[in-house]
């Protein structure tokens, strides 16, 4: 177990070494900042701009640079915003939780709803509930993310006047962008829970509790459901990436102030400092989730282990 | 899955009408896929203009107002169903031609990293681990950041981010087909290795990597539409489906029908794109390498 879990950590490491080196070399390719800042200022002179690089930094071998940045990350700073000089840890502070929250009440939704449907499907295998979990699992995997909340904003904003269209402003303005991501998880999950579910309840542990006479319920959710926990946790954790990405899309639609939206705004404003820190946080994030998913999973089921 | 032969009374019922439900998710995909296909492919036959007409008298028609317009105009008097039809090109295009590259790459990448093992496996396996820790959506930013928008580089973009993929599932299908008697009766004759790799282990592995084109065409277009519509895919000039719903997003309150429809027809060439990925998967790769 050791030797797995050094591993696992290893690679971890190795992959935020890649992701923050890629991404810190990449910005630096984009152009010089100096420049930019001094866009429409009028006279702009060279010794003016490499005094504005010396301000940034700038000026210094890209190593160095690097090195700051890395070292700034353990404690919490990331530089100043271009526009404003706002620290950029400020700014990660307000957007980060508005990211999180949406994205954790999305996959409890979706979890709530996915694991009955997935059972109710596996257990009604071939009938026609069966094919209707399928063909909507299916038609939810084909919706546009952003259209869909687009949809529901023309159906509940506009035309029913139900809900605010945009905004986080207590707890109703997170039903729509909440719902939007949850419709998208749920089509997956479904399918994850009921092929699980077919595997677990073909084994003889299912057919004994049958046989000793457990009413059907306790067989599928205590018995069957727990031995599928172990998958589905993992499916549910990998899901954490593509399920942000998902909200940095949807941000943009509803108006969140999230890190979506934050960075949409770094892009437009070319704030390099503030691109780069979304991307690390996230990244860090996701490798993180990953992480953990795979240690608990290797500490349940002992044959990843060795893997 | 392999299913279980039938052994109660109702299943061999069960089993039928789940064959017949196949038929149906084929037939039901071919006529979406094909039928978006040839419109888009005989657009410029149907509508010469290309959509591109200008009719500001005729502004934001709702459909069915006007047989000119059957879906209606945009804020700019354009034809919407012209609009949809010929914005399908770019959506098309852009998912067969990244997914053309990526398998291209990946199958390659795989083959030779599963086949020959070593350092080079490792260094596409790390690069792989690399890749799968950043969502497509941040990897899109950072690289429209750093070269900018357009049509080829979003095909270059979906292609860096997914030939990894075809990759793996290459790499995985060659480790466990290098070891069997065909491979290495092919190679006590004397095959050479290219021979082996293109005509020994590739035709054995092509079932699950056209199972994985075929819904990875569907994801591309998704993802072309998310970058386009927000601004980082293709040039907001050119009619596409993703730029579409970005324009009609403004006029939401008063013209639902500019973003109805362009999302309408994203939904529909997806949704039958995958039910063909579903039927193939169910056909081609019984084991369930590519299930999700």
């Amino acid at each position: 177990m050791a030797k797995f879990l050094i591993y696992r950590v290893l690679q971890a490491i190795f992959v935020v070494f890649v992701v923050t080196l890629t991404v810190s070399f990449a910005i630096r390719l984009t152009g010089d900042p100096a420049l930019m800042l001094s866009q429409g200022a009028g006279s702009i002179t060279e010794a003016d701009l490499e005094r504005i690089r010396e301000a940034l930094g700038l000026n210094r071998p890209f190593l160095v640079q690097y090195w700051e940045f890395i070292s700034g990350l353990f404690v919490g700073d990331f530089g100043r915003s271009f526009m404003g000089g706002t620290p950029v840890i400020n700014l990660i502070e307000r957007a980060l939780p508005a990211t999180l929250m949406l994205a954790i009440v999305s996959l409890v939704v979706s979890i709530a709803v996915s694991i009955p449907l997935g059972i109710k499907a596996a257990t009604a295998r071939g009938t026609w509930i069966d094919q209707a979990i399928r063909i909507f699992s299916l038609i939810g995997l084909s919706f546009p993310n952003f259209w869909l909340a687009i949809m529901l904003v023309l159906l509940f904003s506009i035309t029913f006047r139900l809900l605010p269209p945009s905004g986080m402003e207590g707890p109703v303005s997170f039903i729509m962008p909440a719902a939007t991501m949850a419709i998208i998880l749920t089509a997956t999950n479904v399918r994850l829970v009921r092929t699980t579910m077919l595997e677990t309840l073909r084994s003889q542990y299912v057919m004994v509790a049958r046989a000793k006479g457990l009413s059907e319920t306790t067989v599928l959710y205590k018995h069957a459901l727990r031995n599928c926990a172990i998958p589905l946790i993992t499916y549910f954790g990998l899901q954490f990436g593509g399920l942000l990405g998902g909200i940095v899309v949807i941000e943009r639609v509803f108006n969140w102030p999230g890190l979506g939206t934050l960075a949409f705004q770094a892009v437009a404003a070319r704030d390099y400092p503030v691109l780069q820190a979304v991307i690390t946080v996230l990244s860090l994030l996701i490798i993180a989730i990953n992480l953990l998913v795979d240690i608990a999973y290797g500490l349940v089921d002992p044959r990843i282990r060795t893997e | 899955m392999p299913d279980a032969a039938p052994s109660r009374p109702g299943q061999a019922k069960t089993a039928r009408r789940q064959s017949s439900f196949k038929a149906l998710e084929f037939i039901l995909g071919v006529i979406l896929v094909g039928g978006i296909g040839l419109a888009v492919l005989f657009s410029g036959f149907l509508f010469p203009g290309g959509g591109s007409a200008v009719d500001l008298a005729a502004r934001l028609t709702p459909p069915l107002v006007d047989m000119a317009h059957p879906l209606g105009t945009d804020p700019l008097g354009r034809d919407v169903l012209a609009r949809v039809i010929v914005g399908g090109e770019i959506s098309l295009t852009v998912g067969l031609v990244s997914v053309a590259g990526a398998v291209v790459i990946g199958v390659v990448m795989g083959l030779v990293s599963g086949y020959y093992r070593g350092f080079w496996d490792v260094v596409v396996m790390r690069f792989a681990d690399v890749q799968l820790a950043l969502p497509f959506i941040l990897l899109a930013i950072t690289f429209i950041a750093i070269v900018g928008g357009g049509l080829i580089n979003t095909i270059v973009l979906l292609i860096v981010s997914q030939w990894v993929q075809y990759a793996r599932l290459v790499r995985g299908s060659v480790l466990s087909l290098r070891d069997r008697e065909f491979i290495q009766s092919a190679r006590a004759i004397g095959v050479r290795d290219i021979k082996i790799l293109f005509q020994h282990l590739l035709p054995n592995l092509l079932g699950p990597v056209i199972v994985l084109m075929t819904l990875n065409v569907a994801n591309n277009i998704l993802l072309e539409a998310s970058l386009t519509f927000l601004g980082l895919g293709v040039d907001p000039t050119i009619p596409s489906w993703g730029g579409m719903l970005a324009e009609g997003r403004t006029y939401l309150q008063t013209a639902w029908w500019v973003s109805v429809f362009p999302g309408l027809a994203i939904l529909l060439t997806v949704l039958g794109l995958n039910l063909l990925g579903d039927w193939l998967r169910d056909t081609l790769d019984p084991t369930g390498r590519t299930r999700v």
